[in-house]
């Protein structure tokens, strides 16, 4: 798999229901962020925790999110983030 | 607590008697059938217990006192550390710098990563549910329990270490430490300033 997406780019974190190992959390599914830095590729835990061999390769991002955004009620600044690791198959481009 | 988010187990002493019997039946196994050796298991042991937080503090301080370096380290975690001689064995580290602005924080909502090639085994605390949970959703409250109370000027930077990354926090370095030599602030440097749940130690007036 090759990197789509550059430094700066606006995605969005699937949504979808997964049974079984994912390193997405829950919480982050369906937010939008902001791409910090490609982190390199990786094999895919979610075949790697069944004994495959994690092939292809997933691009992974460091993915910006603010706050306030993916906790409607959060208490602090505007500016608070956190960042979380995600893997390409998990993220959509924002048109 | 909303339960809309990621939880880990928490195990009761039956059930985590039960998974300590199946790890050291698991440990007998790989002996037997020659997969590894008992001295193999003891000296990843030690291995591990060589590691702790003066390893993180060596290079936090070696980073204050040195700017080429600092960027260096920024730039590239796992290259900086292993410049100072310090294996990181494959670990990807990021350093994330705490300043006037920006305060850094590192969780593992998923489990419990941690940079254990530089900090040790984690605490207790830092694999309970509730820092994960909390960690992620209300820092601030988080960072208050821990002494820490921050303005709403500073911008809080939360870690969900869920993949392949681990996180240091470079602390900022206390005032009044001109000129000292980086063993002696390398002694303010703690365990819990390069998670990120307190600042580095202040010195003594």
């Amino acid at each position: 798999m090759k990197p789509i997406f550059k430094p700066g780019a606006s995605v969005i974190v699937s949504n979808r229901e997964v049974d079984g190992h994912k390193r997405t959390p829950t919480y982050i599914r369906g937010k939008s962020g902001v791409i910090e830095r490609f982190c390199g590729s990786f094999r895919n835990p979610e075949s790697l925790a069944y004994g495959g061999d994690g092939l292809p390769r997933q691009p992974l991002y460091r993915v910006r999110f603010l706050q306030s955004h993916v906790w409607p009620e959060y208490q602090g600044s505007f500016t608070d983030t956190v960042d979380i690791e995600i893997y390409q198959h998990w993220l959509e481009p924002v048109s | 607590m909303s339960h809309d988010h990621h939880h880990g187990p928490t195990i009761d002493p039956e059930r985590l008697a039960y998974y300590q019997r199946m790890a050291t039946a698991v440990r007998e196994l790989l002996i037997e059938k020659g997969i590894l050796t008992d001295a193999q298991i003891v000296a990843t042991i030690k291995k591990m217990e060589a590691r702790g937080p003066a390893l993180g503090a060596r290079v936090v301080a070696h980073a204050w006192v040195d700017p080429n370096y600092k960027t260096r380290l920024l730039l590239d975690g796992s290259a900086g550390v292993e410049e100072l001689g310090i294996p990181v064995d494959g670990t990807r580290l990021i350093v994330v710098e705490n300043t006037e602005e920006v305060h850094n924080l590192v969780v593992c909502t998923l489990c419990s990563c941690y940079p254990r090639n530089i900090l040790g085994l984690p605490p207790d605390w830092y694999k309970k549910a509730a820092y994960r949970a909390r960690a992620v959703k209300e820092p601030r409250a988080v960072l208050a329990e821990f002494g820490t109370v921050l303005s709403d000027s500073v911008t809080i930077r939360v870690h969900d270490s869920t993949a392949d990354m681990r996180y240091l926090v470079l602390p900022a370095r206390p005032a009044g430490t001109e000129g000292w030599a980086e063993d002696k602030l390398a002694a303010l440097v703690n365990r819990d300033s390069m998670i990120g749940v307190q600042a580095a130690k202040e010195p003594e007036q």
